[in-house]
């Protein structure tokens, strides 16, 4: 992956930047220019809080070049509070995750390119360090 | 427009062919099916257009254009040719565009072929580049694998409807006991239900078993209008019913029902719609079975089963050849073998096989209708087709 394909995701990768439609309210992540919900232009700013649940996970045993030091990890489908459903690593887990468990937002190495490349950085999600009132 | 007819098949064998480039592969599907159409006794010596289905070769062999290059290697330079890409539904989609240039009356004879040369490269780069097929920023950059997505949805499916993973056996013995009776098949040999249960899990819960293996290959079909073919002799024209494509968000995490497979919902309808006809009329299912989930998902998405009863169809044996839906008659993808931009043109050869009465120990009595699906990505493009004798 090139500086500049990273360079312009930093707001996603670092705040969980992504939208809200202003016709249909939807909360929209990762950001586009027209809503998935309703198909009108949406390009208002909208940061995610960062806590969901676990929707589905799963163990890479033997990960693709790039992740090849993080093997074995575990991969997970969030469904985020504010309802969009996004792709991550999960981190700091003891024990098997489960769907439904509680995660929420840090900021970590995603991957690296070599020693030379590139090294992405990003969220992942971890269970709740503190318990939710 | 014009009803189009499959007039020739050809495929070479699967596996890890070392001693065939890609051009060598494409050629020989290519003659085998134009000979098989009698193009030459027709006085035809070359089609008027190539489609090609190619998902990989700008990755896995440097070798980009593959239209023109695979025109001029057969001795048809000058012929209009081009490459067509959906990931693993690039095959589907070259013949759907072969099937509309027929249609429209601006091409007479279409030549299709599907390849993919996938073993010149290493695991770790096979890997990378079919994860290509999912989104680059959001889903690979976190280390999903193609088969990790694969995973999500399994997981998801056993969770929300209690299925365990035994259930799902039966694809994976299905396809092998098919592939047995297959000359070109990467895997010719049986299972039993207990190998897939003690196989390895590659991303649990999809173990070995649950998926389909890389492989080189490639298919390729002749097409021309039915009036045409009327006047080509020694062959059993097979009509081309219906020929639609849907689509969904190229994010698996971008759909509010992942399990729906709404791309095929909306290929599969249309497709009946135009056929004319409905699930009980098929009698035979070439389906994409990458994996056991998406082979699930397909029965569903298709009329074949309630949503989360996809494997009571293969624990009851139905999608057994004689069964109720016969799939992967010839070992589908997981036996058969899976060179992903090829596999949608093998799909269809394999239905012509069936409907022509040419499957030897595995035909399908009095197939008259089959249907050929072929899904890109985790679902993103469905191509279903609908082929007729
Ligand atoms: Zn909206």
């Amino acid at each position: 992956m090139s500086v500049s394909q990273n360079w312009r995701l930093e707001r996603q990768r670092y705040r969980l930047q992504g939208e809200e439609c202003p016709h249909c309210g939807a909360k929209i992540f990762p950001p586009r220019d027209a809503c998935p919900e309703c198909a009108k232009p949406a390009q208002e700013p909208y940061t995610f809080v960062g806590k969901g649940e676990i929707y589905s996970y799963t163990t890479v045993i033997d990960g693709p070049l790039g992740f090849e030091y993080q093997s074995p990890y575990v991969v997970a489908l969030v469904k985020l509070d504010e309802g969009p459903i996004i792709t991550t690593q999960l981190t700091d887990l003891e024990g098997e995750p489960e769907i439904g468990m509680r995660v929420e937002m840090v900021t970590r190495k995603l991957r690296t390119d070599g020693d030379e490349g590139v090294i992405v950085y990003g969220y992942k999600f971890r269970p709740l360090l503190l318990p939710e009132a | 427009m014009r009803d189009v007819c499959i007039i020739g098949i050809g495929q070479t064998p699967l596996g890890e062919l070392w001693d065939r480039s890609l051009r060598h592969l494409a050629f020989d599907a290519l003659q085998a099916a134009a000979n098989d159409a009698g193009l030459a006794e027709a006085g035809i010596d070359r089609p008027d257009a190539l489609f090609v289905g190619n998902m990989l070769s700008a990755r896995t062999i440097d070798q980009a254009q593959l239209g023109a290059l695979i025109a001029d290697f057969c001795g048809w330079r000058g012929i209009e040719a081009a490459t067509v890409e959906a990931a693993c539904a690039s095959g589907g989609a070259a013949f759907q565009a072969g099937v509309r240039a027929v249609a429209s009356g601006m091409v007479d004879v279409a030549a299709v072929c599907g390849v993919e040369k996938m073993t010149d490269v290493g695991k770790d780069e096979i890997t990378s580049a079919l994860a290509t097929a999912a989104d680059a920023d959001y889903e690979v950059v976190h280390g999903v694998t193609f088969v990790a997505l694969n995973a999500l949805v399994m997981q998801r499916y056993m969770y929300e409807y209690d299925i365990p993973h035994e259930a799902f056996a039966n694809f994976a013995v299905n396809a092998h006991q098919n592939a047995v009776n297959n000359p070109n098949a990467m895997f010719r040999r049986a299972i039993k239900a207990e190998t897939y249960n003690k196989a390895a899990m590659i991303a649990p819960p999809v173990n070995l078993f649950d998926s389909s293996p890389v492989c080189d290959g490639a298919a390729a079909a002749i097409l021309c209008p039915l009036e045409m073919a009327r006047d080509l002799s020694n062959v059993i024209p097979v009509r081309v019913l219906a020929s639609t494509t849907g689509t969904d968000s190229l994010n698996l995490d971008d759909r509010h029902d992942m399990l729906s497979l709404n791309a095929a919902r909306i290929s599969v309808q249309k497709a009946y719609d135009i056929a004319g006809v409905g699930p009980e009329d098929i009698d035979l299912f070439e389906l994409h079975d990458a994996f056991t989930i998406m082979a699930t998902l397909s029965l569903e998405a298709s009329g074949f089963a309630e949503r989360g009863h996809g494997t009571d169809l293969a624990r009851s044996g139905e999608i057994a050849i004689g069964g109720r839906v016969p799939i992967c008659t010839m070992g589908g993808l997981k036996a058969r073998g899976h060179p992903v931009g090829a596999t949608g043109v093998y799909g269809i050869v394999d239905a012509v096989t069936q409907l022509r009465g040419e499957a030897g120990e595995n035909q399908v009595q009095g197939a008259g209708i089959a249907m050929a699906q072929n899904i890109g990505g985790t679902g993103s493009t469905v191509v279903t087709h609908i082929l007729g004798v």
